[in-house]
């Protein structure tokens, strides 16, 4: 069986989905949340990888490596400011995340 | 739409962005070497010249359109109409937090330096012509605003505002992500006008569609259009109150008008069917909830929030005309917003009593007694924020209406009746606060005196509000100017 663009854009529209559920369903901690961001975020960057390969356009690599730095400075500042949270509320589960609501 | 060839780089198109990139760092350096409370006032007050600059820099521009960075950003009379405004209420946000954060002692170099880079960051949405510009510009002031959202760090309620709108700041990137991968590779390129073109040709494939529907939900939730509010009123009620202030006002019109770009630019006013129904549902499900879920509001931040909400969904409905009218009727709406949101959080901002602020909308009760010219200057911004004739805030949605009701067959008809609904019910939390505020029995007294500034502002608001029927006082002209692209 041949690998084509189909079979990377399905594990790639997996994983953004499974990312999606790991922020939405997860109930225990904060750091999960985060890590499932990346994951959505690494599931673009794989479209993009197999969107460029398949296109013979280099532009969606350019995208990719964009989305890396990026990605590595919006982890730096959200666990920032979960360290943050931590200190005043003295827990990162996500059931606590709730003094405001209505 | 024909662009002047000034070369790949073309770097004075950029100018403003220039200013205020070189500026902010400028300001970054000084601020770390005078760690003091003077230093800090001396950064802040920098920063807003910086801001005037750059917004006079934008201002003098004109209205021809020009492409600098080989195509990804372009200049041209929308995103410098956004870039004034942006700029200017941005300035005047700053000026209003000074003494709120000195009180709260949260005046450190950051702040303003801070709020810099995320004018910086909604200057580059505004501008973008790719999708990698676009995301680029977003991001960077996301990332500001994340920061800002949770600048009382030892406050449980702003980290937890901060936390609420990364995750879900994150999530809307990552869903704007997902669909301009798919964007480009229906169209092979992530430029919008190669975008446009691939449109234009006809036959949209499923790889667009997908695409264009999760690019649209990513650019929802930055605007904060239902179903994609939920962040909304937590972050506005938990950040500080200058914080709440800037989300109020600029980060709005830059979102907005960035969506103008994505769907007018990159999807090409040709395709508007494509989109139409999509934008329709937001605004439909933004003014419905942002009227219906304010009702039951005690907090007067959390009541500005679902206001913004239906504001935007209003907003929206000029948007989805997908015309020339449409995008001028998104400016105009916006600039009025921004002027009536400016000059409510003036007052927000000074409502403390023993030193502590309040918020809640029972501490406004019979300020008429207490402060008759607070009073009648915040009733004329909620009669305009009702959008009762003939103040700004009714020509506003004059605007928007019209746009919607001009498209063809009728196809907006069912909207516009959703949209004077929604107008009705909000016209009802409006007119309860200028009947607390007016006729109520009088509360203890504010703080007092009011800072000159505040009156300032909250003067020139609520006079722009009134005088906004002298045709426009400009601003419909420069609006329709700057729409004139989408001719």
């Amino acid at each position: 069986m041949e690998i084509g663009l189909t079979h990377y854009l399905t594990v790639a529209s997996i994983l953004f989905i499974v990312g999606i559920f790991g922020i939405f369903l997860n109930r225990k901690n904060v750091i999960i949340i985060l890590m499932s961001i990346e994951l959505m975020l690494l599931a673009v960057n794989i479209n993009f990888v197999a969107f460029s390969t398949h296109l013979n356009d280099l532009g969606g690599q350019v995208f990719t490596m964009f989305v890396l730095t990026v990605a590595a400075a919006e982890a730096a500042i959200g666990l920032a400011i979960l360290v943050c949270f931590h200190r005043n509320r003295g827990t990162i589960a996500v059931e606590d995340v709730a003094m405001m609501k209505g | 739409m024909t662009p002047v060839n000034q070369g790949p780089l073309n770097l004075l198109a950029a100018a403003p962005e220039m200013i205020l990139a070189i500026g902010a760092l400028a300001l970054l350096m000084l601020g770390v070497f005078r760690q003091n409370q003077a230093g800090a006032t001396l950064v802040l007050w920098l920063t807003i010249a910086l801001l005037v600059l750059a917004g006079f820099v934008a201002f003098i521009g004109g209205t021809d359109v020009q492409y600098a960075f080989g195509g990804v950003f372009v200049s041209d009379g929308v995103s410098r109409f956004a870039k004034v405004f942006i700029f200017f209420g941005t300035a005047v946000t700053l000026i209003l937090s000074r003494t709120y954060l000195m009180r709260a002692n949260l005046l450190i170099f950051e702040f303003p330096v801070l709020v810099a880079l995320a004018a910086l960051g909604m200057a580059m949405m505004v501008s973008a012509a790719d999708l990698i510009s676009l995301y680029m510009g977003l991001e960077l002031q996301s990332l500001a605003l994340y920061v800002l959202a949770s600048f009382r760090r030892d406050s449980v309620k702003s980290t937890e505002a901060g936390l609420k709108y990364f995750v879900l700041g994150a999530l809307s990137s990552g869903l704007l992500l997902f669909g301009s991968s798919f964007v480009y590779g229906a169209a092979v390129s992530t430029e919008f006008t190669r975008i446009a073109e691939v449109v234009a040709q006809g036959e949209i494939n499923v790889g667009m569609v997908i695409g264009l529907a999760f690019v649209l939900a990513g650019l929802a939730f930055k605007i904060s259009a239902a179903p994609f509010h939920m962040w909304t009123p937590d972050v506005y009620e938990g950040a500080p109150t200058p914080v709440t202030a800037f989300f109020a006002t600029a980060p709005k019109m830059a979102a907005a008008v960035l969506m103008v770009r994505v769907l007018y630019d990159g999807f090409g006013v040709g395709a508007v069917d494509d989109w139409q129904l999509i934008v329709a549902f937001l605004a439909a499900a933004s003014m419905l909830v942002g009227s219906i879920a304010a009702i039951g509001q005690t907090d007067i931040k959390r009541l500005m929030a679902y206001s913004s909400i239906g504001h935007m969904g209003f907003a929206l409905v000029g948007m989805a005309a997908g015309t020339e009218a449409g995008a001028e009727s998104v400016l105009v709406y916006l600039a009025v917003y921004m002027v009536m949101n400016l000059g409510v959080f003036a007052y927000i901002l000074t409502m403390r009593r023993n030193g502590v602020a309040m918020t809640k909308i029972s501490d406004l009760s019979g300020l008429w007694q207490r402060d008759s010219f607070s009073a009648l200057c915040l009733t004329a911004l909620m009669f305009s924020l009702a959008g009762i004739p003939p103040l700004a805030g009714f020509w506003a949605k004059f605007y928007t209406f019209g746009a919607a009701i001009a498209v063809e067959e009728g196809k907006l008809v069912w909207l516009l009746v959703i949209a004077t609904i929604a107008a009705v019910i909000s016209a009802f939390y409006y007119l309860r606060l200028v009947k607390i505020m007016l006729f109520d029995d009088p509360v203890e007294e504010f703080d007092g005196p009011m800072g000159s500034e505040f009156r300032v502002v909250l003067g020139i608001s609520a006079a722009i509000m009134l005088l906004f029927v002298i045709g426009g006082l400009g601003v419909t002209e420069m609006a329709a100017d700057a729409a004139s692209i989408y001719r």
